[in-house]
């Protein structure tokens, strides 16, 4: 764990945001569910006696149905008798206490959602309906549980970074071998618009089938190859700074998005194009899924490949790594086109997201992507740095945002936090190296 | 044995006085108790394996490290020394191998860097100059002081850093191998300037592997070895053999290992050799088995015809033919691929990435054996460089450890077992123990001798004289680009006799 925790000393800057996001937004939580539900069943079990009847009353929303039924299964398996079950308003309600007062069958007790709980029909029901004797009013538990970490906002927050730390991968590699890509976010916006374009125009507009819509997906990608392989040779073969090379790339990749969409969003995709990133699987986007497998693919060819170690030796000692064999352009070259192919990806994410290719998108991410890159404990001199610690340097970017989201911070407040947050990490992690 | 507080001199001569200075660092007991005693107009020599301790000792004499314990008296009083600015108020001026000097600006620039003459907030430009000529003059040295630093031969470079030292009226200066990058000539006019120095009364440190400057240059010597002081003499009550024992701490028998090996077939015939004006016509060969030494003054062409045959540079013109075959080398890639490995002379900053492990600089041209799919197997790798760290007696506590701090000697291993692995057929050696202790320096020759013995061609880039007689079979001698003579009869060969071919 120390060992961990040294590696990656930004994991430890992810957890105490992650702590202090989670005490500021604990909220009482309106249980809700098949598992409160079932909770309920239990608790109830503790008092009622064999036979007792139950009468269920939810609101007729999918959540509380769910409860409704959980709680209705649980109670007729512990072998109590459920009267009936309400899905409606408190006219229903009282028609269905009626109903029961009229079978003159005794209930015990009335099981309500945290919700028609407080309905009115139910207060004093001892003298409104002598007939139903004594029963009893029960109702879920509420906890109190951050908003922070309900399943649905974590979720949230890996699917809002997902591109920005996909790009990060391809950055972080360039940044490794001493170089730096700001053509990123420019090239999200030509992926996602030469993407739907092809869809529009090639496969068929809202007929386009699946095999198409993922041939043009691919045509997007390559088209940012194309770029970053261009960058690359710039870099290369006629020894252009990098910085240069790729600034001039972020303002050619930017114009041609705008130049093939004439400036419009292109919105003629078939509903089946949301797939990839609004889709999920086991309850994760698809977005979130594919950033995982990236990741782990990238870390085991930092750690374990030939072009890995390269990569670092590169990035640590340029004539060194010549004089020592090393195909020292066609590694450079190799960096450069997974970072276009990586951006290319995340254009194609983005548009599948939004279901429509825009010029505007992607503005700004490559200052992300860099700060993710950063934070997460990559040299910008070169030669060191760690793939996960770049997941980590996104992951903080990430949750500050969403934590303020939660708590209510404004954006332009966000932005000035953000900026003294991602210096202070960097800040943190520098004086941690020196004294180490 | 002599110590630095025996030789009690007037105490009003005592420039510096450090006593027990003791400074670790994780794991290393740098200096254990170090004392070093220097008088005003006096060059002491400081020398010692390294390792021994004499850089952790001079950064502490210039603030750059804070001794854990020891005191510093400098002309009688204690300064405190916590930052290299201390010192420089306190008189001490450190001349580091690398110089402090900003390559795009001028001589003038860099010597009032920090400390511009000014008026009003302006800049005067003209009175700067006059006093670098005046420093420079009084330094007996030629150097025009706007002439951009990057413009200036190394020489010319370490004679800026010398004159600021002068203008910030240091007491005392301190050489960190001074001599290591200059040719002969430069090297008798920085002895002229030191005698400068001496005349007005400042007390030089003077560090140093090269015991020949030792003696020529050196009132005293203070020898350092594992951090410890071992002893403090005048250079004339030394020998050379006493010098080395010292600083080794055992008899060395013989400077260089005695050899026996049977000269085979030729295996690298170099033809008409060209690049620029740097490298003309070098036609050469070596045998199966051979040392050949090729030597002649800095900037003779010598490192420039190595890396053209390595590939590191791209010839204009020539052919080379290694066991009968003419290779196409473009790139050292094809260099490597066909035998031929070069351990640069600077190994710093071209033999290794000094930020990876042992493990990983040794990997670095032999992946692809090691690797299946693209996939190193590090066990595999691991295997191999466990044989040669027996074989060649590599120190290192572990091989994850970054080259960066191994000591010279080890760092020179390093290079040679990456080669090792590749089963080079040629090695070629530039200036294979420069900045190498005297004790590491017989390993490596031994190294050489061995690699010589298993069949490889050996070609030797040196500029120590004893060094090329000592460990060759051949010697070629340089001059502006071209061989200007070749001695085959090594044993009776004499260092006038290459000299005097060096400089044709």
């Amino acid at each position: 764990m120390s060992r961990l925790l040294s590696n990656y000393g930004m994991l430890a800057v992810l957890l105490v945001l992650a702590a202090m996001f989670s005490v500021l937004t604990v909220d009482r939580q309106a249980p809700s569910g098949a598992a409160s539900g079932r909770q309920l069943a239990a608790r109830l079990a503790e008092t009622l006696q064999p036979d007792d009847g139950v009468l269920i009353v939810v609101r007729p929303s999918d959540e509380e149905c769910r409860f409704a039924e959980a709680l209705r299964d649980a109670l007729e398996a512990g072998g109590y008798r459920v009267v009936d079950v309400v899905s409606g308003d408190p006219a229903d309600a009282r028609r269905a206490l009626v109903r029961v007062t009229d079978t003159q069958q005794p209930l015990a007790a009335i099981a309500c959602s945290p919700t028609t709980a407080d309905w009115s029909v139910f207060e004093d029901l001892g003298r409104r309906y002598p007939g139903l004797g004594d029963v009893r009013l029960v109702r879920p538990e509420s906890t109190r549980w951050p908003n922070f970490l309900k399943r649905e906002n974590l979720i949230n927050v890996a699917n809002q970074i997902a591109v920005i730390a996909i790009l990060a991968i391809g950055m972080t590699m360039v940044i490794i071998t001493g170089g730096i890509d700001l053509s990123v976010g420019s090239l999200i916006a030509l992926s996602a618009v030469v993407t739907t374009a092809l869809v529009r125009d090639v496969a068929g507009a809202n007929q386009a089938t699946a095999l198409g819509m993922v041939l043009c997906s691919v045509g997007g990608i390559a088209a940012c190859a194309a770029v970053g392989a261009f960058s690359g040779v710039m870099v290369t073969a006629f020894r252009i700074p990098p910085f240069i090379v790729t600034l001039a790339m972020m303002l050619v990749a930017s114009g041609l998005a705008y130049l093939l969409s004439q400036g419009q969003s292109i919105h003629e995709v078939p509903d089946g194009f949301i797939s990839l990133g609004r889709g999920q699987l086991a309850g994760i986007p698809n977005a979130v899924l594919l950033m995982v497998v990236l990741y782990a693919v990238a870390h085991v060819v930092m750690s374990q490949t030939i072009i890995g170690r390269y990569i670092y030796a590169v990035g640590g000692n340029v004539e060194a790594a010549r004089l020592s064999g090393v195909p020292v352009k066609r590694v450079v070259l190799f960096v450069y086109l997974v970072g276009g192919e990586l951006a290319g990806l995340g254009g194609v994410i983005t548009a599948s997201q939004l279901k429509a290719g825009s010029p505007t998108y992607g503005q700004m991410y490559e200052l992300y992507v860099i700060a993710a890159v950063v934070v997460g404990g990559t040299s910008l001199s070169g030669g060191e740095g760690r793939i996960l610690g770049t997941l980590i340097g996104a992951l903080i970017i990430a949750v500050i945002q969403n934590g303020m989201n939660l708590i209510g911070v404004e954006s332009y407040t966000q932005k000035v936090i953000l900026g003294a947050v991602i210096l202070a990490a960097v800040l943190l992690d520098t004086l941690k190296r020196r004294r180490g | 044995m002599h110590d630095a507080t025996d030789s009690r001199t007037p105490a009003a001569d005592v420039l510096l006085r450090m006593r027990g200075v003791h400074k670790s660092f994780p794991g290393v007991h740098a200096l254990d108790g170090v004392d070093l005693e220097l008088l005003r107009g006096e060059v002491l020599a400081l020398v010692g394996e390294n390792g021994a301790g004499k850089s952790t000792l001079i950064k502490v004499l210039s603030g750059a490290h804070r001794p854990d314990a020891g005191t510093i008296e400098i002309a009688g009083r204690r300064p405190l020394i916590r930052t290299p600015l201390d010192a420089l108020r306190a008189g001490v001026a450190v001349i580091y191998q690398e110089f402090n000097l900003v390559p795009a600006m001028s001589a003038r620039e860099n010597l009032f860097l920090g400390r511009e003459r000014t008026w009003a907030g302006l800049l005067r430009h003209r009175r700067e100059r006059r006093e670098a000529r005046r420093l420079f003059r009084r330094l007996g040295i030629a150097v025009d002081p706007d002439a951009a630093c990057r413009d200036l031969p190394v020489a010319g470079q370490q004679a800026v850093e010398i004159a600021k030292a002068l203008s910030c009226s240091a007491r005392l200066v301190v050489m960190d191998e001074p001599s290591a990058t200059l040719t002969t000539r430069e090297v008798e006019q920085l002895f002229a300037v030191i005698g400068r120095l001496k005349r007005r009364g400042i007390g030089v440190i003077y560090v140093t592997h090269r015991l020949e400057e030792v003696f020529a240059i050196a009132d005293r010597v203070t020898v350092l070895r594992d951090g410890r002081h071992v002893a403090t003499q005048p250079t004339a009550e030394l020998s050379r053999e006493r010098l080395i024992e010292l600083m080794v701490g055992r008899r060395l028998e013989n400077e260089f290992p005695k050899r026996s090996v049977q000269r085979g077939e030729p295996r690298l015939r170099v033809e008409g050799l060209r690049r620029g004006d740097r490298v003309r016509d070098v036609s050469f060969q070596v045998r199966r088995g051979e040392v050949l030494a090729l030597t002649g003054l800095v900037g003779a062409g010598r490192t420039e015809t190595a890396r053209l045959v390595f590939g590191a540079d791209v010839a204009d013109r020539g052919t080379i033919v290694l066991d009968g075959r003419t290779l196409s080398i473009r790139c050292p890639r094809d260099a490597i691929r066909a035998g031929i490995c070069l351990l640069t002379e600077d190994r710093k900053s071209q033999g290794l990435v000094l930020g990876l492990s042992v493990r990983e600089n040794f990997g670095l041209p032999n992946l692809p054996q090691f690797a299946s799919f693209g996939f190193v197997r590090r066990p595999r790798e691991r295997m191999a460089l466990v044989r040669f760290v027996d074989d060649l007696q590599i120190k290192t506590p572990h091989f994850e450890q970054p080259v960066r701090n191994l000591s010279g000697g080890n760092q020179q291993k390093v290079v040679l077992a990456k080669w090792l692995q590749q089963n080079a057929k040629v090695i070629l050696f530039d200036e294979p123990t420069r900045g190498i202790d005297v004790g590491a320096k017989y390993e490596i020759y031994r190294l050489i001798n061995d690699l010589a013995a298993r069949g490889m061609a050996i070609v030797m880039i040196s500029s120590e004289l004893p060094e090329v007689l000592g460990m060759s079979d051949r010697i070629l001698v340089m001059h502006e680009g071209r061989i200007t003579g070749e001695i085959t009869d090594v044993a009776r060969a004499t260092q006038e006799q290459i000299m005097d071919l060096a400089v044709a």
